[in-house]
């Protein structure tokens, strides 16, 4: 197959980088998952484009990014609306799209959540590095380079078998997730809740927090009601493994949901978000409020095969 | 807790940490490995990732593949099972490093802290055998412990923001190298030429859990020997 100039970086906003599912096998040696932190969406957009779901996107933060297309391509753009235009038209999401050379696509703000996601059919076209396409930002591997995208940057694509017969294909308004910006977020108690008395276990579920500008693609700070421990006990613990989703309590009690940029810590996690609503995560932004609702493990498990029906669905229909 | 009885806590949906003991211990720690060395060369369907740390392993699996309690029961199968072929030696991996001076910014200091000369700073630094306990915080970083006695120090008291990939460094009763640059708030005793970390090297770092470290020290005119040749 050949590989094509696929589209030019005018401007990348905030923080653009590219991302597929996640880098896993290698937490033994220290190195946390990346990955796009709304895979949902991810996945999704790429299913569109007719690409196998795990392959790499454009992971986009706020707003700002501005392509030049450089060839005819088949796009989709999934996940939050951050008000995109064609050459100054509305553009719509959650759907494929043939883009022609010289269009440019613009992200000029949030409507409702924080991350959108770019796939484009074929393909982006770089070498994995340790088995996956995500950009780690903090050791600067895998991605573009190991780091963000900047003004000026070519991004390549494989050439597609499949050009243009994905035009139209959309996933229904009604199987969209939507970002309202009042979160609630179901999670099963643990690893160290008993670490934890029973007030603080209430007020957690009690308790509206408020997602802090600190935030990054390490961890969502929460601002609110401080969690404490159980007094005869030091504010830390002996470090071990985490994962996307654990919320973590730090000796002032302001607690933080982790993210994908870390694979082990030394505080007491209070309880763990569930994998159906891990996508959800990616579109937190700062301001929004955070309440946490607790589920059992058959209740969690429900949630994901019923989001995975919505992802299989497409899968079908892609024939 | 009870010696052998592994306790099982659920991280969420997709993963659960199996722990061996309640303390740094290295007898905890080499059952970790024990059980993280067994489920690495007999896989179980549907896990994905296995992180050993001090006291515990955390297995991350795909809910959709496994069930929780199928999953644990298949782990303490395999915890029981005496196998030692399952179970190699562990390597010894020796590390040059350059100490003092701009190598190692904070020699002075702690021989000072501790009232004995920079050279009783190297000597107890280098005499020690260290295991790796678990290697997180960064890619590649390995924990090292224990570190002698006479040298404990508490972690500085306002991190520095950047720490040069190399720098070797203690807190406590631990001994670390930082792969990657990255803030940090041990106290750099030195610095060491080879690289602990490179991804796009097969396997990215020369060390695994369990491993061993000893340190010895080079003059900054011989760092050249080291700089070419793999670690």
């Amino acid at each position: 197959m050949d590989i094509i100039e696929s589209l030019e970086i005018l401007s990348p906003g905030p923080l653009t980088t590219v991302q597929d599912l996640g880098r896993y096998g290698f937490g033994r040696y220290g190195v946390p998952p990346s990955g796009a932190l709304d895979s949902f969406s991810l996945r999704v957009a790429n299913l569109l484009v007719g690409n196998p779901e795990t392959e790499a996107g454009i992971e986009i933060t706020l707003m700002g990014l501005k392509v030049r297309f450089l060839t005819d391509l088949d796009v989709a753009l999934c996940g939050a609306d951050l008000q995109p235009h064609l050459n100054d038209q509305p553009f719509e999401m959650w759907r494929s799209h043939i883009v022609r050379k010289g269009d440019t696509l613009f992200l000029k703000a949030p409507r409702t959540g924080c991350r959108a996601y770019l796939a484009v059919g074929g393909g982006i076209s770089l070498s994995p590095v340790l088995a996956s396409k995500s950009t780690n930002l903090a050791s600067r591997f895998g991605g573009y380079e190991g780091r963000a995208l900047r003004k000026g940057d070519l991004v390549f694509s494989w050439a597609s078998e499949r050009y243009f017969q994905c035009a139209g294909k959309i996933l229904a308004p009604e199987r969209r997730p939507s970002y309202t910006g009042d979160w609630s977020f179901r999670v099963l108690f643990g690893p160290q809740d008993q670490d934890f008395p029973e007030e603080s276990r209430r007020l957690f579920l009690d308790s509206s927090f408020t997602a802090s500008s600190q935030s990054d693609r390490t961890g969502i700070r929460l601002s609110g009601s401080a969690l404490h421990r159980k007094r005869e006990l030091g504010d830390s613990i002996i470090s071990e493994g985490i994962v996307p989703g654990a919320i973590q309590v730090p000796g002032d009690g302001q607690a933080i949901i982790l993210l994908v940029e870390t694979i082990t810590g030394g505080y007491r996690k209070m309880a763990t978000v569930i994998s159906a609503d891990l996508p959800l995560l990616g579109q937190v932004k700062p301001g929004d409020w955070v309440r946490f609702q607790e589920v059992s493990m058959q209740e969690a498990m429900t949630a994901l095969r019923e989001r995975e029906s919505h992802i299989n669905l497409i899968k079908k229909n892609s024939g | 807790m009870r010696s052998g009885e592994p306790v099982f806590r659920i991280m969420g949906d997709r993963a659960l940490l199996v722990e061996l003991g309640d303390q740094i211990d290295p007898s905890i720690n080499e059952k970790v490995r024990e059980l993280f060395l067994k489920l690495d060369r007999r896989p179980i369907e549907g896990v994905v990732e296995l992180v050993p740390s001090y006291r515990s392993l955390m297995v991350v699996y795909d809910p959709l593949r496994k069930a929780f309690d199928q999953l644990r029961g298949e782990i303490l199968e395999l915890h029981q099972a005496t196998d030692p072929s399952l179970v190699p030696e562990p390597k010894t991996l020796s590390v040059p490093v350059v100490y003092g001076g701009e190598y190692g910014p904070d020699l002075e200091w702690v021989a000072g802290f501790h009232k004995i000369s920079p050279e009783q700073v190297i000597t107890l630094h280098t005499g020690t055998i260290y295991r790796v306990y678990m290697i997180g915080f960064t890619p590649g970083y390995p924990y090292l412990g224990e570190l002698p006695e006479a040298l404990a120090t508490p972690r500085r008291e306002t991190p520095r923001t950047v720490v040069p990939q190399g720098s070797v460094a203690i807190a406590q009763r631990q001994t670390g190298i930082y792969p990657v640059q990255s803030p940090g708030g041990w106290h750099i005793l030195g610095w060491t030429p080879i690289r602990l970390f490179d991804a796009s090297q097969w396997p990215p770092t020369p060390l695994e859990m369990g491993d061993r470290v000893r340190f010895f020290p080079i003059h900054k005119e011989d760092i050249h020997r080291w700089t070419s040749s793999k670690a």
